[in-house]
């Protein structure tokens, strides 16, 4: 399938590194938009905007404008949008990029949470390593200028992940096979 | 807010009401004097500086001259009457508005077209952009003798004069705007496959609307200076511009300064109408209060 094919499906949802939300558009518009463009009834449109609000934890923020907001707010309304339709895949180029540390461990777990509960395959592009070996179920890592792969890791952590998991043996080494295939990649240009 | 501002405002109005009369004195001391040296009388400098502030025609009037003129033509006379300023202020306004209008339509249209077309923005733009060189009060006695030749005269000509400045700012806000969104926004339209005409309404159209609301205030004070200088080459009877124009006929200062100030406050009128509207729609549109 062409990326061309692929929108034309409305067949993923895309998470940007920053929310997007259109800033005359209330929470509950912002996650409306794509059903209004792909033609939603409005009845549907409610309940659609509903379940996903109470799916990334936002209920009683609907009628908000995105600046009464905190940014991990404002990036788990731009993730509800983009599960609002019926997606196959659900892709995240670094969501949480910019927020700090500790609303980050936060939005990592709800989103494991998230990824239980709606059982979507999810492309996470991040260039955290804790980031990448916590969420994960399968790793690629790529390299910067060509970018090629230069590894595939199949986590071997269990489904059920508490943050602490990350001082976890297991965890370490799986994060030390990414660090090492990062380095390979990174030969030339240091 | 308004305590802390209204010392300063205060002040610069009290600073430039008290040059106002300061120039005055030399501005108008000439006539007295003329008119001292044929009667042979002697003033003091009190008496100059008070006969300055009360000639009948005086090179400058003072404030309070305008401030009474203003006051005898806006309230005491009917408004029906020729001598009323309202009257006259409002064959102006009527004009003004309806070139806004026209103006306002055909900027946002060719702003649409320009944003939407590469052939347009290069063929258009310059054209829009030649058309503010040219002096208004140089194409105005055109247009009014063209649209005359064809039977157009009264408001309909010095609407289009209205409508031909304002529809320049309104061009350029509009298509600032219908491009503010950034690639993050237009991207997230891609991923749904949405049309143009989606991405129009749903989101440049929305996005513009800061930038539409600024060029509106520039658009209808260009408006009003449109409509009087459209009242102007006619040696028109009836508006504000034809006080002016009256006005420096027959030598009656005050009056021009009187119907220069019923412009000016007309001007601020409007710009602060649509400041309110702006107000009321950008709140509605959730911007930050």
């Amino acid at each position: 399938m062409t990326p061309e094919e692929a929108r034309k499906a409305r067949a993923y949802g895309y998470v940007f590194q920053a929310a997007g939300l259109y800033p005359w558009r209330t929470i509950g518009g912002n996650i409306k938009l794509p059903l209004e463009i792909m033609g939603f009834s409005k009845a549907e449109q409610a309940t659609r905007v509903a379940r996903v609000m109470e799916l990334v934890d936002l209920s009683g923020f609907e009628k908000k404008f995105p600046w009464q907001l905190s940014g991990g707010m404002q990036q788990r309304a731009s993730i509800a949008r983009a599960l609002a339709f019926d997606v196959d895949i659900l892709l995240m180029d670094e969501p949480f990029g910019a927020l700090d540390e500790i609303v980050r461990d936060h939005l990592n777990e709800q989103l494991l949470a998230l990824w239980t509960r709606t059982e979507k395959t999810i492309g996470f592009v991040t260039h955290s390593i804790p980031e990448a070996v916590y969420l994960s179920t399968k790793i690629v890592v790529m390299s910067p200028r060509p970018g090629r792969i230069t590894d595939v890791i199949e986590s071997t952590l269990p489904k059920e992940r508490p943050l602490d998991i990350r001082e976890s043996k297991e965890f370490i080494e799986i994060a030390h096979r990414v660090r090492d295939g990062l380095r390979a990649g990174h030969q030339d240009d240091v | 807010m308004f305590k802390r501002s209204a010392l300063p405002v205060l002040t610069v109005l009290g600073v430039l009401i008290a040059l106002w009369y300061a120039a005055c004195v030399p501005m108008n001391a000439a006539w007295t004097a003329q008119q001292l040296a044929r009667s042979g009388e002697t003033m003091t400098v009190t008496e100059t500086i008070g006969a300055a502030w009360s000639q009948e025609r005086p090179r400058l009037p003072a404030p309070h001259q305008v401030a009474v003129e203003l006051w005898d033509t806006v309230v005491m006379k009917k408004i029906t009457s020729k001598r009323s300023l309202v009257y006259h202020g409002w064959i102006t306004l009527s004009a003004t508005l309806l070139g806004f209008v026209i103006g306002t339509s055909l900027g946002i249209l060719l702003a649409i077209g320009i944003v939407h077309s590469r052939a347009m923005d290069m063929s258009v733009m310059p054209w829009a952009i030649v058309s503010q060189t040219i002096p208004i009060i140089a194409i105005a006695p055109m247009i009014i003798v063209v649209l005359y030749s064809i039977g157009v005269q009264g408001m309909i000509p010095k609407a289009i004069i209205s409508a031909y400045l304002s529809f320049f700012p309104v061009v350029v806000g509009m298509a600032k705007g219908l491009r503010s969104p950034d690639a993050m926004q237009l991207d997230l339209l891609r991923t749904y496959y949405a049309s143009d005409a989606q991405g129009f309404w749903k989101l440049r159209l929305p996005a513009s609307m800061p930038y539409l609301f600024a060029s509106l205030k520039i658009a209808v004070a260009a408006s009003l200076v449109g409509a009087i200088v459209g009242e102007l080459p006619t040696g028109a009877v009836r508006g504000l511009g034809a006080r002016l124009l009256a006005g420096s006929y027959y030598g009656q200062t005050v009056q021009i300064w009187s119907a220069l100030f019923a412009a000016a406050i007309l001007a601020a009128c409007l710009v602060a109408i649509i400041g309110l509207i702006e107000k009321v729609a950008l709140r509605r549109m959730g911007t930050r209060p």
